[in-house]
């Protein structure tokens, strides 16, 4: 039971919800970009909240599907297709024997996210099946690359489902103005009042060199008073400020130390939301309680079911 | 020490000012109890030279009973005194040879000593490690001796061996897996310190003490090495 890769796209990653418990030996966590894609695509089938996906950015990936079953596509609007039909995201589709699903260009958004009925059977690697490149872990062959042409995505066969669809006040609108929480902390008491205050009332723009390690602004530089840090953990949705004042917000593969000051984290729910974003998206950053944060994080988990995640012990 | 929360499922513990080994010391005994006392409760674990980085479980824990069991664990780790007695030491076998130094040229010009002098230098002194991050293995071990402290090397390699021995600054690492890399490499190990399907995965941990043992070219190739 298998999807065959024809065309494997531009960067086309296995993903489960991370890779948690190796941090303190310097493997970062991956995990989906957009986890609100992500999770959505999983509940749209059934599937346990972490199930591996296909994590497709940009698009142009196309799949030959050799047994039935239904699949989900959520996120970016990438042109998705089957048998050249056009389909839209957010939606479950039964497929067939033979038929091809195929991924243009991206419409709206960035990434999508494509999960299978009972999540796909990808190899794991210290727990995870997520692929980080650059530590050369996960993926299909546990090296850290993307698909190849050939690969072949297996799954358990299952019954057909009816069609199912994410309610239309779950879909983010990726046109929408963007402003980003921030809950301040690390070296924010290095940034001074004017600081900090131009930093929360400058647009910034998303520039060219963004990946899944991190987003890198552009805008107003805002400066600490410290040239370097001793290197410390990093968070997910840390905002790190390098010496030429534009910001850095570290997503899923980001390094698990640095010795840049950073001046707080953008919440996880709003970290997700701006990896669908490309550049010169105008982003904005607006002060979050971490109280209010913890809140709608704990809202959410218990939305989607999110379980207890156990760290191996060493 | 201080507990500062960062994300909604995330703090950091600073445990004192700069890169001092009894600092370290410090790090590595909370951590240990972090481990012990609250590990159903913490995703993940970042010890670093003067800090400990919690990730926990925001479907077992909230922020205020984590912070409280937090402070009551480590309350009293602030007043205890951590001693320079030394520990198990962990020994890294180190072939220095030209074919395997590639910047040793560069050290010697930079050092005024001679390749055997910076060899001595380099490897009759215990490390501390101080922070595994980077890539994955790669451990910070300082201090290195003054005489030998290197500046990175201008234009990175795009291509560092694994096994390689580099210096930068006062701190010594070995690169643990082939990776782009500035720091100036004098020797190399033919120990594997990253393997996957072990399940030590390294033998390095933080606020560990380290020695790396000269061997000849002979003991190299025996233990594996690659030219």
């Amino acid at each position: 039971m298998a999807f065959k890769v024809i065309n494997p796209g531009l960067m086309t990653v296995t993903e489960d919800f991370g890779r948690f418990g190796y941090q303190h030996i310097g493997v970062t966590t991956g995990g989906p970009m957009d986890e609100h894609a992500f999770l959505w695509a999983n509940r749209l089938l059934g599937n346990s909240f972490d199930s591996a996906q296909l994590e497709i950015t940009i698009g142009q990936l196309s799949l030959e599907v050799q047994q039935p079953t239904t699949i989900a596509i959520t996120g970016g609007d990438l042109g998705a297709s089957i048998n050249g039909k056009r389909i839209k995201p957010w939606f479950s589709y039964p497929v067939d024997s033979g038929d091809l699903i195929a991924f243009n260009t991206a419409v709206n958004g960035l990434r999508a996210y494509l999960a299978v009925k009972g999540g796909f059977d990808f190899p794991q690697q210290l727990g995870s099946a997520s692929t980080v490149s650059r530590e050369k872990i996960g993926g299909l062959r546990s090296d850290g690359k993307k698909l190849a042409p050939g690969d072949l995505l297996n799954y358990k066969p299952t019954h057909p489902l009816p069609h199912t669809s994410v309610p239309s006040q779950f879909i983010p609108d990726y046109q929408a103005p963007i402003t980003l929480g921030v809950i301040p902390g690390y070296q924010c008491d290095s940034f001074s009042k004017a600081e900090i205050s131009k930093f929360f009332s400058s647009e910034y723009e998303v520039s060219a060199d963004i990946d899944r390690m991190g987003y890198r602004l552009s805008g107003e530089p805002v400066h600490s008073s410290l040239d370097g840090i001793i290197s410390e953990g990093i968070s997910y949705g840390a905002i790190q400020i390098p010496k030429d004042g534009q910001p850095i917000i570290l997503l899923r593969d980001r390094q698990t130390i640095g010795g840049y000051p950073k001046i707080g984290c953008v919440t996880s729910l709003d970290a997700a939301r701006i990896s669908q974003r490309g550049p010169g998206t105008k982003v904005r950053f607006a002060l979050k309680d971490i109280h209010e944060a913890e809140a709608d994080r704990m809202i959410y988990n218990n939305f989607f079911g999110i379980g207890r995640r156990i760290a191996p012990v060493n | 020490m201080k507990i500062q929360p960062l994300s909604e499922d995330s703090l950091i513990v600073y445990m004192g000012d700069g890169i001092d080994r009894l600092v370290a010391r410090k790090v590595k005994a909370a951590t240990y109890r972090i481990r012990q006392d609250l590990f159903s409760y913490v995703v993940d674990i970042i010890p670093s030279y003067n800090s400990i980085h919690l990730t926990y479980d925001l479907t077992q824990a909230d922020f205020f009973w984590f912070h409280s069991q937090l402070r009551g664990l480590l309350a009293d780790i602030d007043g205890m005194t951590f001693s320079d007695q030394k520990g198990a030491v962990i020994e890294i076998p180190v072939y220095y040879g030209d074919e395997v130094a590639l910047d040793i040229a560069d050290i010697v010009e930079r050092c005024h000593l001679s390749r055997d002098e910076i060899v001595t230098i380099h490897s009759q002194q215990l490390y501390t490690v101080y922070a595994i991050g980077f890539s994955p293995g790669f451990a910070y071990l300082g201090n290195t001796d003054q005489r030998i402290a290197m500046p990175r090397k201008n234009t990175p390699r795009l291509r560092v061996p694994a096994g390689s021995l580099g210096i930068a600054d006062t701190q010594t690492a070995i690169y643990p897996s082939d990776s782009p890399g500035g720091w100036q490499i004098l020797g190399r190990t033919p120990i594997e310190l990253l393997d996957f399907q072990k399940s030590s995965l390294t033998p390095m941990d933080m606020g560990d003490l380290v020695k790396f043992v000269e061997i000849d070219r002979k003991e190299y190739l025996s233990l594996g090495g690659r030219l």
